[in-house]
């Protein structure tokens, strides 16, 4: 009875498992094409959870595919692509052997190319599917557009990749969507909240990079390739959404301040709209050109259950972040050769500030230093004594990450809790974004503020009183009994539930270990600075 | 016309011209002409003083060199040649006349010249007779000699080298040149640089100035003409101008009226290719890869499905703190930190990078792994395989089971409230009497002392010479006996701490054994015998000597049988059971079925339980079989203790577990605890109370409330409900063992640190 018997390794979950190698036969690809193949479709390989069944009984690492991706991947038209273009190099290779010009001409003007349309379409179904997924490619485009055009790659990807990132930064500053700016060793990291999604991308510093030699640069170029796709249709469609024209195009206002400032500094004209643009000085033209966009109040829907306190707590969030948003309304900002240009000048402009520069950093300065106008300049110098600067070399407190939300337990730097209760206690209306504090004047007062409190502080005298005779505490008591009853408690656990007892009790013992770690360093590091202090007075 | 006669005229005297020298191209027409001109008057001239003859070759140059050009130019271009000999005999007379006319033009010219002169040219006149019949010969035909073209070598032995036109023998010189006279000519003669020998005449010639002049610039790739500009201007045949006639008046050939079969059957294998589609049409430039549009203008969820397995990539974790430019002081890294970061393997750093701090923004520098870190992220994503990781969001306090709050479950002891000290060595085993009121104690200092339970007061103490491994005092109470294992010896003690009533009866126990004792003995290996002198005061009263040391005794609940156990692994010899009535010992087992470790009555039935390393056998002592084995799931038991139903066993061992048996449901234990951190001593069970205990080497006795219905279905509840601590660990021993109080929720406990303490 039953039928044939079954092979062992022909049902369940071997099935669906397929090796990387069988999958690329399977494809007829090379390696590299196969993992080009994978980079653009996003397919990745899965763990096995019986590792040995899906390897007929071998314990070998082995990558696995999903058998279903890889059948997905059998249809893909893109891969006919990747053999034409093997095919091409091969007949390339021989007619340069042959020494036929004239072949290896006609096979270069019929070089294959392909498109990934369909493939972004394929992979972000929906628009905020793309833009969910958006942070990866802009960290890329922005990479890949800080370096140097010889070698790496193409100079053209490193165009694609400027402009894609300069058409993005516009859109950060038309729809005014920036949040948080944190300045790390690594980079600048932005988050922007566009169409409800937080996006987060890191900046590299401008400096040239120092190549690496064991990084495989085809990997990245493929990714980029991707990304630059993805990246040019969100853009359009984030323009098409705030009624910009795309490609962007100048305001025509700003486009004549700049037009008479700088004539034939630029052989070419294409070139230096497009550094205009890139310099974030001047707003983008619209397609319908409205005059101001009356905000549009947020309409209230109370809905049933939600009580008042939350939606009390919405508006207000709603109201911080416009003002948040108009922080830099109406100031005139100037910043210094030696600051870096371009972050600021975008931060700023997020903000809504004007924002100009010397002439000779960069094209796109819309005023000069002399403008009377100029409410703040943005300078990083050890010591200027001379304009009302703000200097954030010397007198300001470090700087923190505004990423870091610490829940109940973590250790909170002093700083922080400072700035938590200036935010509190000094503005309660006005939110204070510290984060963008490099070029703030409120910053400057914050910092003012601090000082009055530590003195007065110190003024605070200190009470000791006598000590009393501790009675049983009956409180205490019960508390040790319950401690016991819990320890007798935890002696009757089984065994899988007491590891995972240990495992969460271990991890949550390491962080109150870390924080109060951290704790005693700063209680060390401020007493330190205390002496020196005193010694420095005496 | 004239040039090419005087080249044939010429060739026929010509000394070993090549024959490529005739078909050499136009250019070099001339110079050949010249030498030939030159070889002739040398031939002829050679005794010629040099002025006459530079005179000469300068004039025939002059005369010679405007015709040259466009003479040999049409001769050149003749390739057919009998047509064109009839034409040259035709013409050959006209120019004879002419060339005749030039001579005498010559002549003329040279009339100052003296006789000799005239001579030669008189010679001159006759060749050219002679040469009217040469014209079919070959150029190269030397006419002085007419052996013709042979290698000389032929002529070796003769004195001759052939045979003049005449048909004489041209002799070769008288003397034929030595070395010596080789050498003596090198050194006299001042023209030996520039004479040649001439194989055909076998004969000297000197060569006169122009000819080396002449020669030198054939070497250094000159034209032998000096006058002959090479760098003429050029005339442009094919130009735009239309001219009237024809460059070439030939007839246009047939082939540039018909189409050409070569270019057809090439145009026509392109036009194959295309059509198959192996030459593509040049395309049109795609401008729009780079160009974007409204990708998601038609928004369907439906390929949505496709990716359920899909999981899409996680967020690269947002940066702290520690990564700010000037981050708090406290998040810097110590020098410890920074050389453990530096020691630990990249993957197993908390952190990618060092926290630093700076000034200022501007000193802020590249990231240097920037490129690194993209690149890990890329790899990230497309090769780390993904797995959706359920992650446990519990409250760990979730995690703790239930239990009945042990205020509930009193009574317990709780409270240590006394210590019995005394002992000088750890305390190996403690007994209490039925009573309650009297404990009794075996020790390793070889004493076992008797407290009374209420006052921690040592009644008695008893000096058995030996380490107590092992003390039990009787179960009945109507009997006060005490069961001491020392050594290979097991003692019965009468500590007489009882009423008279009790005492008298178990003396008359021990007593009434006597009397019977008499048949028993024979070559039994355990020995029964009575005390006498010091031990009697003492209250020991019998000695039971066994073949090996003994670990444990223990009682019958009834009070007249007692098990005793001597752990060894080769013998059967293991337990013994005594009948202390009848003085008579037996060994219930035949066989060895591992090291035994405790044994137990059962309170009730005539069940005896006996522990080996894993397992805890039932034996029917009445049918004398084995009923039941449990498995203790543990690697060496310890000690087992009854529950005074009957129904349940505890075990506790050596890998700090305890084992509880339901005898109704399993062999298998019905719960494992684990609650010592080290081997467990010994257990026991509480006489009325459900409650048992048991004693660890982590100092530690821990009281569990086990309540067991009647209820078959309702599982035993087993609470643990009070650790009690008090010992001292000594030698990494704590407590060694432990007992109930018979009524009282009590727990007596022994330890290493030679104490006995209670907890109530």
């Amino acid at each position: 009875m039953g039928g044939l018997q079954k092979k062992k390794f022909e049902r369940g979950s071997a099935t669906n498992y397929i090796t990387r190698n069988r999958a690329r036969k399977k494809l007829m690809l090379s390696l590299p094409d196969f993992r080009r193949l994978c980079i653009l479709k996003g397919i990745y390989p899965h763990e096995p959870k019986h590792k040995k069944k899906v390897n007929k009984g071998s314990t070998a690492p082995r990558t696995f595919y999903l058998l279903k991706d890889i059948r997905f991947l059998l249809h893909e038209p893109i891969v006919s692509k990747f053999r034409e273009y093997k095919i091409f190099v091969r007949k390339l290779k021989r007619a340069y052997g042959k020494t036929e010009w004239s072949a290896v001409e006609r096979l270069k003007e019929n070089k294959p190319t392909y498109k990934l349309d369909h493939i972004v379409k394929e992979r972000y179904p929906t628009f905020i599917d793309a833009l969910r997924d958006i942070d990866d490619a802009l960290c890329m485009c922005f990479l890949f557009s800080t370096f140097a055009r010889t070698g790496k790659c193409h100079v053209q990807t490193i165009q694609l990749c400027r402009r894609l990132t300069v058409e993005w930064m516009n859109y950060v500053i038309a729809s005014r969507a920036l949040r948080k700016v944190f300045l790390s060793i690594k980079g600048i990291y932005y988050q922007a909240e566009v169409m409800g999604q937080l996006i987060t991308w890191l900046v590299p510093y401008q400096f040239s990079h120092d190549h690496p030699t064991d990084v495989d640069y085809r990997v990245m170029a493929t990714f980029t390739e991707l990304y630059t796709t993805l990246l040019g249709f969100v853009n359009f469609r984030l323009y098409q959404s705030l009624n910009l024209v795309y490609p962007p195009k100048l305001d025509s206002k700003a486009e004549l301040d700049l037009k008479e400032e700088n004539e034939d500094d630029y052989a070419m004209s294409s070139e230096s709209y497009y550094e205009k643009l890139s310099a974030l000085s001047s707003s983008l033209a619209r397609v319908v050109s409205t005059e101001e966009e009356e905000e549009a109040k947020l309409d209230q829907f109370p809905v049933e259950g939600e009580d008042m306190d939350k939606m009390e707590a919405r508006e207000k969030e709603q109201k911080q972040l416009e003002v948040q948003k108009k922080i830099f309304e109406g100031l005139k900002f100037f910043i210094n050769r030696e600051v870096p240009r371009e972050s600021l000048a975008f931060v700023i402009r997020c903000f809504g500030g004007q924002v100009s520069w010397d002439k000779s950093v960069c094209i796109g300065s819309t005023y000069d230093v002399t403008d009377e106008t100029i409410t703040h300049q943005v300078v990083d110098r050890p010591n200027v004594d001379k304009h009302p600067v703000y200097i954030f070399t010397l007198t300001l407190p470090p700087h923190l990450s505004p990423f870091v939300e610490e829940k109940e337990g973590d250790y909170v730097p002093p700083d922080k809790l400072k700035i938590m209760a200036l935010q509190r206690g000094e503005q309660p209306g006005t939110d204070q974004p510290y984060f963008i504090n490099e070029e703030e004047e409120a910053e400057e007062k914050n910092l003012k503020k601090m000082e009055k409190q530590k003195s007065q502080g110190k003024s605070l005298e200190v009470k000791v009183t006598p000590g009393k005779l501790k009675v049983e505490n009956p409180a205490r008591l019960e508390q040790e009994e319950q401690a016991e009853e819990k320890r007798l408690a935890i002696m009757m656990m089984k065994k899988k539930e007491k590891y995972l007892y240990d495992k969460i009790m271990f991890g949550k013992k390491r962080k109150v270990r870390e924080a109060n770690k951290l704790a005693a360093k700063r209680k060390a590091h401020d007493d330190a600075e205390k002496a020196k202090k005193k010694k420095a007075r005496k | 016309m004239e040039a090419s006669r005087r080249n044939v005229q010429s060739a026929g005297q010509r000394v070993g011209m090549k024959k490529t020298e005739k078909t050499d191209k136009k250019r070099s027409k001339p110079d050949e002409e010249e030498e030939e001109d030159q070889l002739f008057d040398l031939n002829n001239k050679a005794v010629e003083e040099d002025e006459d003859d530079k005179d000469l070759s300068d004039s025939e140059d002059s005369v010679y060199s405007g015709l040259e050009d466009s003479g040999s130019d049409s001769e050149d271009d003749d390739d057919d040649e009998v047509v064109e000999e009839e034409e040259e005999e035709e013409e050959e007379e006209k120019d004879g006349s002419n060339a005749n006319e030039d001579e005498e033009e010559h002549s003329e010219q040279s009339t100052v010249k003296k006789s000799k002169k005239k001579e030669g040219a008189v010679v001159e006149k006759e060749m050219k007779k002679d040469d009217e019949y040469d014209h079919d010969t070959s150029d190269e035909e030397d006419i002085r000699n007419t052996v013709g073209n042979i290698p000389m070598e032929w002529y070796k032995d003769f004195p001759h080298v052939g045979y003049d036109l005449d048909g004489k023998k041209i002799f070769k010189p008288i003397r034929n040149k030595d070395e010596l006279d080789d050498f003596l000519e090198k050194m006299e003669n001042p023209d030996y640089w520039k004479t040649v020998h001439d194989k055909k005449t076998a004969s000297d010639i000197v060569l006169s100035d122009e000819q080396i002049e002449l020669v030198k610039r054939l070497q250094r790739g000159q034209f032998g003409d000096v006058n002959f500009n090479e760098y003429e201007p050029t005339v442009e045949f094919f130009s735009k101008d239309v001219m009237i006639h024809p460059v070439t008046n030939r007839p246009a050939d047939k082939r540039s009226f018909i189409p050409s079969l070569i270019e057809k059957e090439k145009v026509s294998k392109l036009v194959h290719a295309i059509k198959m589609g192996w030459i593509k049409p040049r395309r049109v430039e795609d401008d729009s890869r780079g160009r974007f549009y409204d990708l998601w203008a038609s928004e369907s969820s439906s390929s949505l499905a496709k990716h359920k397995m899909h999981l899409p990539a996680p967020k690269i974790p947002l940066p702290g703190h520690e990564e700010s430019y000037n981050p708090p002081p406290e998040y810097m890294f110590t020098d410890e930190e920074r050389a453990l970061w530096e020691q630990q393997d990249p993957s197993d750093r908390r952190l990618p990078f060092v926290p630093r701090k700076y000034p200022g923004l501007r000193q802020v520098p590249a990231f240097s792994r920037f490129i690194h870190e993209r690149f890990e992220r890329c790899l990230d994503l497309y090769l780390c395989p993904r797995q959706r990781k359920m992650r446990v969001n519990v409250n760990p306090e979730d995690l703790i089971p239930k239990l009945p709050k042990p205020k509930d479950l009193q009574p317990f002891p709780t409270t240590q409230s006394l210590v019995y000290r005394g002992h000088s060595g750890l305390v190996r085993s403690i007994s209490v009497s039925p009573s309650g009121q009297w404990l009794v104690s075996g020790s390793d200092d070889g004493s076992v002392r008797l407290w009374e339970v209420c006052s921690s007061r040592c009644m008695k103490t008893v000096q058995v010479g030996g380490a107590v491994k092992s003390v039990a005092w009787n179960p009945n109470p109507s009997l006060c006996l005490v069961a001491v294992a020392v050594d290979s010896v097991v003692l019965i003690l009468s500590p007489a701490l009882a009423d008279k009533q009790v005492v008298s009866s178990s003396e008359r126990v021990l007593t009434a054994k006597e009397e019977e004792e008499g048949p028993s003995e024979g070559s039994q290996p355990v020995v029964w015998s009575e005390t006498e002198g010091e031990e009697l005061n003492q209250g020991i009263r019998l000695k039971i000597q066994h073949p090996k040391p003994v670990h444990q005794v223990t009682w019958h609940s009834k009070g007249d049988y007692l098990a005793s156990v001597m752990p060894e692994h080769s013998s059967h010899l293991q337990v013994f059971i005594h009948q202390l009535s009848r003085r008579r010992s037996q060994n219930p087992f035949r066989r060895n079925k591992g090291l035994v470790q405790a044994v137990a009555f059962h309170p009730i039935r005539p069940y005896f339980f006996v522990a080996t390393q894993r397992s805890v056998r039932i034996y029917n002592l009445v049918k004398q079989e084995m009923t039941k084995k449990l498995q203790a799931n543990s690697k060496w038991i310890s000690s087992i203790a009854v529950h005074s139903g009957g129904d349940h066993v505890i075990c506790g061992s050596y890998d700090c577990k305890l084992s509880w048996f339901d005898l109704d449901l399993s062999t298998k234990p019905y719960k494992m605890l684990r609650h010592h951190k080290k081997a467990v001593r010994s257990v026991a069970y509480h006489r009325g109370y459900p409650l048992f205990a048991s004693a660890s080497d982590d100092g530690s006795v821990i009281v569990c409330h086990g309540t067991v219905y009647n209820d078959l279905l309702q599982n035993p509840l087993i609470v643990p409900v009070k650790v009690l601590r008090g010992h001292a660990i000594t030698h990494d021993l704590g407590v060694l063992d432990v007992t109930f109080h018979p009524t009282q929720p009590w727990v007596f406990s022994s330890g290493a640190d030679a104490t006995i303490r209670l907890f109530t």
